[in-house]
Protein backbone atom coordinates (compact mmCIF):
# COMPACT_ATOMS: atom_id res chain seq x y z
CA UNK A 1 0.00 0.00 0.00
CA UNK A 2 1.48 3.29 -0.93
CA UNK A 3 0.50 6.53 1.12
CA UNK A 4 0.86 9.83 -0.39
CA UNK A 5 1.21 12.67 1.80
CA UNK A 6 -0.12 15.98 0.53
CA UNK A 7 -1.46 19.12 2.00
CA UNK A 8 -4.64 19.82 1.53
CA UNK A 9 -5.36 23.67 1.04
CA UNK A 10 -8.76 25.07 2.67
CA UNK A 11 -9.78 28.45 1.34
CA UNK A 12 -11.75 30.16 4.46
CA UNK A 13 -14.94 31.29 3.76
CA UNK A 14 -14.53 34.53 4.35
CA UNK A 15 -10.45 36.67 4.83
CA UNK A 16 -11.83 38.99 6.41
CA UNK A 17 -14.42 41.73 7.82
CA UNK A 18 -16.63 42.84 5.49
CA UNK A 19 -16.30 46.01 5.95
CA UNK A 20 -12.33 45.52 5.37
CA UNK A 21 -12.79 43.43 2.28
CA UNK A 22 -15.12 46.59 1.04
CA UNK A 23 -12.14 49.14 1.39
CA UNK A 24 -9.14 46.46 0.67
CA UNK A 25 -10.28 44.00 -1.45
CA UNK A 26 -10.40 40.44 -0.76
CA UNK A 27 -7.68 39.34 1.68
CA UNK A 28 -6.42 38.96 4.86
CA UNK A 29 -6.57 42.45 7.15
CA UNK A 30 -3.98 43.46 9.51
CA UNK A 31 -5.09 43.37 13.06
CA UNK A 32 -4.70 47.48 13.00
CA UNK A 33 -7.04 47.28 10.18
CA UNK A 34 -9.33 45.20 11.86
CA UNK A 35 -8.76 47.44 15.14
CA UNK A 36 -9.16 51.00 13.42
CA UNK A 37 -11.40 51.15 10.23
CA UNK A 38 -14.86 52.01 10.24
CA UNK A 39 -15.40 51.22 13.40
CA UNK A 40 -17.36 55.06 14.66
CA UNK A 41 -20.22 54.96 15.79
CA UNK A 42 -22.44 56.25 12.65
CA UNK A 43 -25.90 55.10 12.72
CA UNK A 44 -28.92 54.87 15.38
CA UNK A 45 -27.63 58.04 17.35
CA UNK A 46 -31.24 58.65 17.77
CA UNK A 47 -31.16 61.75 19.93
CA UNK A 48 -28.91 65.01 19.66
CA UNK A 49 -26.80 65.91 22.83
CA UNK A 50 -28.72 67.82 25.51
CA UNK A 51 -25.38 70.03 25.94
CA UNK A 52 -25.06 71.00 22.49
CA UNK A 53 -28.50 70.19 20.12
CA UNK A 54 -27.45 72.60 16.95
CA UNK A 55 -24.38 69.32 16.47
CA UNK A 56 -24.52 65.49 16.30
CA UNK A 57 -22.78 63.05 18.99
CA UNK A 58 -20.16 62.63 16.51
CA UNK A 59 -20.54 65.38 14.12
CA UNK A 60 -17.80 65.90 11.09
CA UNK A 61 -19.21 69.14 10.97
CA UNK A 62 -17.66 70.85 14.06
CA UNK A 63 -14.50 71.23 12.73
CA UNK A 64 -14.20 73.41 9.87
CA UNK A 65 -12.07 70.25 7.79
CA UNK A 66 -13.81 68.57 5.33
CA UNK A 67 -12.95 65.33 4.18
CA UNK A 68 -14.64 62.90 2.10
CA UNK A 69 -13.12 60.17 4.24
CA UNK A 70 -11.91 60.50 7.33
CA UNK A 71 -10.54 57.34 7.67
CA UNK A 72 -8.02 58.42 5.14
CA UNK A 73 -6.07 60.12 8.02
CA UNK A 74 -4.16 56.90 8.52
CA UNK A 75 -1.65 56.50 11.43
CA UNK A 76 2.08 55.52 9.89
CA UNK A 77 3.27 54.00 13.01
CA UNK A 78 0.11 51.88 12.60
CA UNK A 79 -0.60 51.96 16.27
CA UNK A 80 -3.71 50.20 17.94
CA UNK A 81 -3.78 49.04 21.85
CA UNK A 82 -1.51 46.13 21.14
CA UNK A 83 1.16 47.89 19.27
CA UNK A 84 1.01 51.15 21.01
CA UNK A 85 1.43 49.28 24.69
CA UNK A 86 4.21 47.18 23.84
CA UNK A 87 6.07 49.88 22.27
CA UNK A 88 5.54 52.19 25.28
CA UNK A 89 6.20 49.24 27.70
CA UNK A 90 9.58 48.89 25.60
CA UNK A 91 10.55 52.56 26.37
CA UNK A 92 9.06 52.35 29.92
CA UNK A 93 12.00 50.16 30.66
CA UNK A 94 14.74 51.80 29.05
CA UNK A 95 13.52 54.80 30.94
CA UNK A 96 13.42 53.18 34.16
CA UNK A 97 16.67 51.59 33.37
CA UNK A 98 18.14 55.11 33.11
CA UNK A 99 16.30 56.74 36.36
CA UNK A 100 17.79 53.85 37.69
CA UNK A 101 21.89 54.33 36.64
CA UNK A 102 21.33 58.18 37.57
CA UNK A 103 20.33 57.38 40.70
CA UNK A 104 22.38 54.28 41.61
CA UNK A 105 25.89 56.02 40.61
CA UNK A 106 24.52 59.44 42.14
CA UNK A 107 24.74 61.50 38.82
CA UNK A 108 22.49 64.15 40.04
CA UNK A 109 24.70 65.15 42.58
CA UNK A 110 27.38 65.70 40.52
CA UNK A 111 25.44 68.42 38.02
CA UNK A 112 26.76 71.71 38.84
CA UNK A 113 24.14 73.50 40.94
CA UNK A 114 23.81 76.54 38.73
CA UNK A 115 22.96 73.80 35.98
CA UNK A 116 20.88 72.16 38.00
CA UNK A 117 18.88 74.79 39.17
CA UNK A 118 18.07 75.60 34.99
CA UNK A 119 17.08 72.42 34.69
CA UNK A 120 14.42 72.65 37.60
CA UNK A 121 13.05 75.90 36.77
CA UNK A 122 12.62 75.16 32.75
CA UNK A 123 11.50 71.46 33.34
CA UNK A 124 9.35 70.85 36.01
CA UNK A 125 6.64 74.06 35.37
CA UNK A 126 6.75 72.02 32.14
CA UNK A 127 4.77 69.13 33.82
CA UNK A 128 1.38 71.03 34.07
CA UNK A 129 2.14 72.28 30.15
CA UNK A 130 1.81 68.50 29.36
CA UNK A 131 -1.08 68.07 31.49
CA UNK A 132 -2.92 70.79 29.19
CA UNK A 133 -1.33 68.88 26.32
CA UNK A 134 -3.29 65.79 27.75
CA UNK A 135 -6.46 67.68 27.95
CA UNK A 136 -6.40 68.94 24.71
CA UNK A 137 -5.68 65.29 22.78
CA UNK A 138 -8.53 64.04 25.02
CA UNK A 139 -11.10 67.26 23.82
CA UNK A 140 -9.68 65.87 19.82
CA UNK A 141 -10.16 62.11 20.54
CA UNK A 142 -13.75 62.77 21.95
CA UNK A 143 -14.44 65.30 19.08
CA UNK A 144 -12.94 63.99 16.50
CA UNK A 145 -14.09 61.81 13.74
CA UNK A 146 -13.07 58.39 12.71
CA UNK A 147 -11.48 56.04 14.97
CA UNK A 148 -8.32 55.88 13.47
CA UNK A 149 -7.61 59.60 14.27
CA UNK A 150 -9.15 59.72 17.31
CA UNK A 151 -7.73 56.25 18.84
CA UNK A 152 -4.25 58.05 17.65
CA UNK A 153 -5.46 60.74 19.68
CA UNK A 154 -5.88 59.32 22.95
CA UNK A 155 -2.65 57.38 22.47
CA UNK A 156 -1.18 60.68 22.09
CA UNK A 157 -3.08 62.56 25.49
CA UNK A 158 -1.71 59.16 27.45
CA UNK A 159 1.58 59.79 25.85
CA UNK A 160 1.67 63.03 27.71
CA UNK A 161 0.23 62.27 30.43
CA UNK A 162 4.01 60.12 31.17
CA UNK A 163 5.87 63.01 29.84
CA UNK A 164 4.93 65.41 33.34
CA UNK A 165 5.27 62.01 35.23
CA UNK A 166 8.72 62.14 34.19
CA UNK A 167 8.61 65.64 34.73
CA UNK A 168 7.90 64.99 38.12
CA UNK A 169 10.22 62.17 38.65
CA UNK A 170 12.81 64.40 37.26
CA UNK A 171 11.97 67.66 39.50
CA UNK A 172 11.65 64.66 42.57
CA UNK A 173 15.16 63.48 42.16
CA UNK A 174 16.95 66.74 41.56
CA UNK A 175 14.89 69.38 44.44
CA UNK A 176 12.99 67.13 46.43
CA UNK A 177 9.39 68.09 46.87
CA UNK A 178 9.98 71.21 46.87
CA UNK A 179 11.33 71.40 43.44
CA UNK A 180 7.51 70.54 42.40
CA UNK A 181 6.14 73.11 44.38
CA UNK A 182 8.59 75.58 42.86
CA UNK A 183 7.68 74.38 39.66
CA UNK A 184 3.66 74.87 40.36
CA UNK A 185 4.46 78.51 41.64
CA UNK A 186 6.39 79.57 38.93
CA UNK A 187 3.65 78.20 36.36
CA UNK A 188 1.23 80.37 37.77
CA UNK A 189 3.02 83.77 38.69
CA UNK A 190 6.22 83.48 37.17
CA UNK A 191 6.54 86.48 34.31
CA UNK A 192 8.49 83.94 31.86
CA UNK A 193 5.52 81.11 31.66
CA UNK A 194 2.15 83.15 31.81
CA UNK A 195 2.48 83.57 27.94
CA UNK A 196 3.04 79.87 27.86
CA UNK A 197 -0.01 79.20 30.59
CA UNK A 198 -1.77 81.53 28.73
CA UNK A 199 -1.52 80.01 25.01
CA UNK A 200 -2.74 76.49 26.74
CA UNK A 201 -5.45 77.97 28.70
CA UNK A 202 -6.83 79.72 25.44
CA UNK A 203 -6.67 75.98 23.41
CA UNK A 204 -8.33 74.81 26.41
CA UNK A 205 -11.46 76.25 24.69
CA UNK A 206 -10.82 75.71 21.33
CA UNK A 207 -14.05 73.83 19.78
CA UNK A 208 -12.56 72.90 17.02
CA UNK A 209 -10.75 69.39 17.34
CA UNK A 210 -8.71 70.00 14.25
CA UNK A 211 -7.81 73.50 15.03
CA UNK A 212 -6.90 72.18 18.63
CA UNK A 213 -4.54 69.25 16.90
CA UNK A 214 -3.10 72.18 15.17
CA UNK A 215 -2.05 74.25 17.81
CA UNK A 216 -1.24 71.79 20.07
CA UNK A 217 -0.12 69.12 18.14
CA UNK A 218 1.91 70.77 15.76
CA UNK A 219 2.37 74.24 16.51
CA UNK A 220 3.50 74.54 20.50
CA UNK A 221 5.08 70.60 20.44
CA UNK A 222 6.41 71.52 17.12
CA UNK A 223 8.52 74.11 18.85
CA UNK A 224 8.40 72.99 22.11
CA UNK A 225 10.31 69.72 22.30
CA UNK A 226 13.20 70.45 19.88
CA UNK A 227 13.52 73.78 21.84
CA UNK A 228 13.48 72.33 24.94
CA UNK A 229 15.07 69.24 24.73
CA UNK A 230 17.59 69.51 21.93
CA UNK A 231 18.34 72.60 22.30
CA UNK A 232 18.00 73.23 25.90
CA UNK A 233 19.33 69.68 27.85
CA UNK A 234 21.00 68.06 25.35
CA UNK A 235 22.97 71.29 24.16
CA UNK A 236 23.05 73.77 26.35
CA UNK A 237 23.14 71.98 29.95
CA UNK A 238 24.91 68.68 28.60
CA UNK A 239 27.78 70.53 27.20
CA UNK A 240 28.02 72.50 30.99
CA UNK A 241 27.91 68.84 32.13
CA UNK A 242 24.93 67.92 33.09
CA UNK A 243 24.67 64.84 30.92
CA UNK A 244 22.46 63.05 33.33
CA UNK A 245 19.01 64.70 32.80
CA UNK A 246 19.51 64.43 28.68
CA UNK A 247 19.37 60.08 29.97
CA UNK A 248 16.50 60.96 32.16
CA UNK A 249 14.52 63.43 28.94
CA UNK A 250 15.23 60.87 26.70
CA UNK A 251 12.17 59.40 26.08
CA UNK A 252 10.81 62.87 24.85
CA UNK A 253 13.17 62.84 22.46
CA UNK A 254 12.01 59.66 21.01
CA UNK A 255 8.81 60.44 21.54
CA UNK A 256 8.86 63.65 19.40
CA UNK A 257 10.50 62.23 16.63
CA UNK A 258 8.08 59.50 16.33
CA UNK A 259 5.12 61.28 16.71
CA UNK A 260 5.94 63.93 14.32
CA UNK A 261 5.29 61.11 11.95
CA UNK A 262 1.94 60.94 12.88
CA UNK A 263 1.38 64.51 13.01
CA UNK A 264 2.80 65.31 9.70
CA UNK A 265 1.07 62.37 7.71
CA UNK A 266 -2.37 63.93 9.17
CA UNK A 267 -1.89 67.17 8.11
CA UNK A 268 -0.29 66.06 4.84
CA UNK A 269 -3.62 63.95 4.37
CA UNK A 270 -5.58 66.46 5.41
CA UNK A 271 -3.89 69.98 3.23
CA UNK A 272 -4.40 67.33 -0.02
CA UNK A 273 -7.66 66.62 0.00
CA UNK A 274 -8.80 70.28 -1.26
CA UNK A 275 -7.65 73.68 -1.02
CA UNK A 276 -10.05 74.96 1.02
CA UNK A 277 -8.47 72.17 3.60
CA UNK A 278 -4.97 73.74 2.92
CA UNK A 279 -6.12 77.29 2.90
CA UNK A 280 -7.63 76.63 6.83
CA UNK A 281 -4.91 74.56 7.69
CA UNK A 282 -2.47 77.35 6.58
CA UNK A 283 -4.47 79.70 8.41
CA UNK A 284 -4.30 77.87 11.73
CA UNK A 285 -0.58 76.78 11.59
CA UNK A 286 0.30 80.77 10.89
CA UNK A 287 -1.90 81.34 13.43
CA UNK A 288 -0.60 79.31 16.07
CA UNK A 289 2.87 78.88 15.34
CA UNK A 290 3.92 82.78 14.93
CA UNK A 291 1.88 82.55 19.11
CA UNK A 292 3.98 79.56 20.29
CA UNK A 293 7.00 80.83 19.55
CA UNK A 294 6.13 83.88 21.13
CA UNK A 295 5.26 82.02 23.99
CA UNK A 296 8.12 79.75 24.31
CA UNK A 297 10.79 82.96 24.19
CA UNK A 298 10.45 83.31 27.66
CA UNK A 299 10.99 80.10 28.75
CA UNK A 300 13.83 79.75 26.42
CA UNK A 301 15.12 83.29 27.65
CA UNK A 302 15.36 81.15 31.13
CA UNK A 303 18.15 78.86 29.99
CA UNK A 304 19.73 79.99 26.96
CA UNK A 305 19.35 84.24 27.67
CA UNK A 306 20.15 86.29 24.89
CA UNK A 307 20.99 83.61 22.61
CA UNK A 308 17.29 82.49 23.05
CA UNK A 309 15.67 84.73 20.25
CA UNK A 310 17.87 83.27 17.55
CA UNK A 311 17.32 80.13 18.84
CA UNK A 312 13.47 80.42 18.54
CA UNK A 313 14.30 81.75 15.10
CA UNK A 314 15.50 79.09 13.97
CA UNK A 315 13.31 76.89 15.67
CA UNK A 316 10.68 78.35 13.53
CA UNK A 317 12.24 78.04 10.66
CA UNK A 318 12.37 74.53 11.05
CA UNK A 319 8.89 74.24 11.63
CA UNK A 320 7.91 76.07 8.57
CA UNK A 321 10.37 73.41 6.54
CA UNK A 322 8.54 70.64 7.97
CA UNK A 323 5.19 71.57 7.00
CA UNK A 324 6.05 72.61 3.71
CA UNK A 325 6.93 69.16 3.10
CA UNK A 326 3.16 68.45 3.87
CA UNK A 327 1.70 71.16 1.34
CA UNK A 328 1.35 73.90 3.90
CA UNK A 329 3.28 77.16 3.66
CA UNK A 330 3.45 79.61 6.22
CA UNK B 1 10.52 35.03 -20.15
CA UNK B 2 11.62 32.96 -16.54
CA UNK B 3 9.91 32.96 -13.32
CA UNK B 4 11.26 34.52 -9.86
CA UNK B 5 9.98 34.19 -6.64
CA UNK B 6 10.24 34.90 -2.86
CA UNK B 7 8.20 32.47 -0.19
CA UNK B 8 7.62 33.92 2.95
CA UNK B 9 6.11 32.95 6.04
CA UNK B 10 2.23 33.90 5.95
CA UNK B 11 2.00 35.99 9.37
CA UNK B 12 1.62 39.34 10.92
CA UNK B 13 5.40 40.63 10.15
CA UNK B 14 5.16 39.43 6.66
CA UNK B 15 2.14 41.14 5.47
CA UNK B 16 3.46 44.67 4.91
CA UNK B 17 6.70 43.09 3.24
CA UNK B 18 3.92 41.38 0.88
CA UNK B 19 2.05 44.64 0.23
CA UNK B 20 5.47 46.38 -0.51
CA UNK B 21 6.60 43.38 -3.10
CA UNK B 22 2.61 44.22 -4.51
CA UNK B 23 3.13 47.23 -4.76
CA UNK B 24 6.51 47.33 -6.37
CA UNK B 25 5.93 44.59 -8.82
CA UNK B 26 2.60 45.22 -10.08
CA UNK B 27 3.28 41.92 -11.96
CA UNK B 28 3.53 39.54 -9.39
CA UNK B 29 1.59 36.81 -8.52
CA UNK B 30 0.53 36.37 -4.95
CA UNK B 31 -0.08 32.51 -3.84
CA UNK B 32 -1.46 32.11 -0.43
CA UNK B 33 -0.81 28.71 0.59
CA UNK B 34 -1.15 27.59 4.31
CA UNK B 35 1.37 29.17 7.00
CA UNK B 36 3.43 30.13 3.17
CA UNK B 37 3.06 33.09 1.03
CA UNK B 38 5.10 32.46 -2.15
CA UNK B 39 5.37 35.51 -4.59
CA UNK B 40 5.85 34.64 -7.86
CA UNK B 41 7.00 37.21 -11.05
CA UNK B 42 8.06 37.18 -14.22
CA UNK B 43 11.61 38.05 -15.44
CA UNK B 44 12.76 39.82 -12.03
CA UNK B 45 11.14 40.45 -8.54
CA UNK B 46 12.44 43.68 -6.50
CA UNK B 47 11.73 44.23 -2.62
CA UNK B 48 12.31 47.89 -1.71
CA UNK B 49 13.48 48.78 1.54
CA UNK B 50 11.48 52.07 1.92
CA UNK B 51 8.68 51.27 0.23
CA UNK B 52 8.46 48.18 3.32
CA UNK B 53 9.03 51.40 5.63
CA UNK B 54 5.85 52.81 4.45
CA UNK B 55 3.97 50.14 4.76
CA UNK B 56 5.15 49.63 8.56
CA UNK B 57 5.05 52.83 9.78
CA UNK B 58 8.61 51.98 11.25
CA UNK B 59 12.36 52.21 9.57
CA UNK B 60 13.24 48.63 8.46
CA UNK B 61 16.58 46.52 7.84
CA UNK B 62 16.46 44.23 4.82
CA UNK B 63 18.52 41.63 6.62
CA UNK B 64 14.76 41.48 9.01
CA UNK B 65 13.50 39.62 5.53
CA UNK B 66 15.65 36.69 6.46
CA UNK B 67 13.44 36.15 9.62
CA UNK B 68 10.59 34.96 7.62
CA UNK B 69 11.94 33.92 4.69
CA UNK B 70 11.54 30.05 3.35
CA UNK B 71 13.15 30.18 0.38
CA UNK B 72 13.34 32.45 -3.00
CA UNK B 73 14.96 31.39 -6.73
CA UNK B 74 16.34 33.85 -8.87
CA UNK B 75 20.52 35.19 -8.55
CA UNK B 76 20.26 37.82 -6.02
CA UNK B 77 21.71 41.09 -6.18
CA UNK B 78 21.45 42.81 -2.83
CA UNK B 79 22.19 46.28 -1.11
CA UNK B 80 20.96 48.09 1.57
CA UNK B 81 18.16 49.54 0.16
CA UNK B 82 16.90 46.53 -2.68
CA UNK B 83 16.86 42.89 -2.62
CA UNK B 84 16.23 42.07 -6.44
CA UNK B 85 15.73 38.48 -8.32
CA UNK B 86 16.53 37.59 -11.45
CA UNK B 87 17.94 34.70 -13.86
CA UNK B 88 21.09 36.11 -15.56
CA UNK B 89 20.60 35.30 -18.65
Amino acid sequence: MQIDLRTVSIQPQRQAFDHLVRRFGDKPASRYQEGSYDIQATENLHYRPTWDPDQLIYDKSITRIVMADWYALKDPRQFYYNTYTLARARQQETTEANFSFVESRGLAEMIPEDLKQTALKVLVPLRHAAWGANQNNTFVCGYGYAAIFTQACMFHAMDNLGIAQYLSRIGLLLGDTEALDDGKKAWLEDEAWQPLRRYLEDCLVVRDPFELFVAQNLALDGLLYPLVYERIVDGYLSSGGASAIAMLTQFMNDWHDETRKWIDAVLKTAAAESGHNREVLQEWCAKWGARAAAALLPVARLALGSAAEEVVGEEMAALKARLIKTGIEI
Amino acid sequence: MSTVFIALQANEDTRPIIDAIVIDNPDCTVNRQPAMVKIDAPGSLTVRRDTIEEQLGRAYDLQELNVNLITLSGNVEEDEDTLTLRWNS
